[in-house]
């Protein structure tokens, strides 16, 4: 891919790069906790109602501690990047095979996985 | 950021629950008839899938000094439209309320209609009147992922006000009170959201354009366009 053609590449990268810089300009002022969003919201309930509610219901399962729990965000995020990755590298070799003609069939890799 | 478990009174979690269903149900019905007559369009919906996965475990720092994360599901509504994708965002909130802890299954059905039905459909719309309107379609893609992902948490501000009145101001006042919490936080992620899922639809367009012509997310020309762009 030539350089003009990565326009939206590198528009993409400048987005990335300004995030982090409001990142790192926001938490050099101190007093910020990086908490969740949601952790906030049920401050926002607990005002509203005076500290009156309680939930009604908990979660069935707590990771037992904050290492646990994102090993299990990770997972996450990792069984979805394997499944895209596997698909467009899927596709990009397809169409590559597609493109170079039969010479390229003759190689082991990328073929036998037809089912996808 | 999903609504915790059991931070949803009666009735508001069951009425939830009623909006929900049945567009879920009519979701699962669209991909069974995709499953049977459409089958090559079936790896894109696991990239849809999985695209909801990756946002959605990304907890990201905002310029609020909290965190929240993406939804994802911008790309999964402007190829598959919202009611295939409620079902996407049901399997992740699934996920996440039994393992993580994150969200609730008492709260599934209002996290399901702002991440799965309210985003999408807003992204959706976006989408077509954008792509209507004749403007970059790379651009279009990013309006609908950031509005998709930004109107998510709007809805999650509304139905958290609906439940939770305040005493003086009612709904409006506690609107204002939840939305400064997560509206505001989501402006940045919503904004990068987008730019991700214009990057990720362009990669889709280069290698599986044939799916998005079947589906009537791009015209032919359109295609040929955005082709030659990058050829």
């Amino acid at each position: 891919m030539k350089i003009q053609n990565m326009k939206l590449e590198i528009i993409a990268l400048g987005f990335i790069l300004l995030f982090i810089a409001a990142f790192a300009s926001v938490s050099s002022q101190a007093g910020h906790e990086w908490g969740g969003a949601d952790g906030q919201a049920e401050d926002v309930i607990s005002d509203l109602t005076g500290g009156s509610y309680q939930p009604w219901f908990s979660s069935i399962y707590q990771p037992p501690s904050g290492e646990i729990e994102s090993l299990l965000f990770v997972l996450q995020a990792a069984i979805g990047s394997l499944i895209i990755g596997y698909f467009l590298g899927y596709y990009r070799a397809r169409s590559g095979i597609r493109a170079e003609g039969d010479r390229e069939k003759a190689e082991p890799e990328g073929e036998g996985k037809t089912d996808a | 950021m999903h609504i915790m478990e059991g931070f949803l009174p009666h009735p508001w979690w069951e009425i939830w629950f009623a909006l929900s269903l049945p567009v879920v149900a009519y979701g699962v019905y669209k991909i069974n008839g995709m499953i049977k007559e459409r089958r090559e369009t079936l790896p894109l919906l696991a990239v849809a899938g999985a695209f909801v996965f990756v946002l959605s475990s990304l907890k990201l720092p905002s310029v609020t000094g909290s965190c929240s994360h993406p939804t994802g599901t911008g790309m999964g509504a402007i190829i598959f439209g919202p009611s295939v994708t409620s079902v996407l965002a049901v399997i992740v909130l699934v996920y996440q309320a039994v393992f993580l802890a994150h969200g609730g299954l008492t709260t599934l059905g209002a996290n399901a209609f702002s991440m799965g039905i309210a985003g999408p459909a807003v992204g959706y719309l976006v989408y077509k009147a954008a792509a209507r309107s004749g403007l970059h379609i790379y651009l279009a893609v990013f309006l609908a992922a950031t509005l998709a992902d930004w109107a998510t948490y709007l809805v999650t501000s509304i139905q958290l006000a609906l439940a939770f009145p305040a005493a003086i101001g009612g709904v409006l006042a506690s609107f204002k009170a939840f939305a400064a919490v997560f509206a505001i936080t989501q402006v940045p992620l919503a904004i990068v959201e987008g730019v991700v899922t214009a990057l990720m639809f362009k990669y889709i367009v280069l290698l599986r354009s044939d799916v998005l012509l079947r589906m009537n997310v791009l015209s032919s020309e359109a295609i040929k366009r955005l082709k030659e762009a990058a050829a």
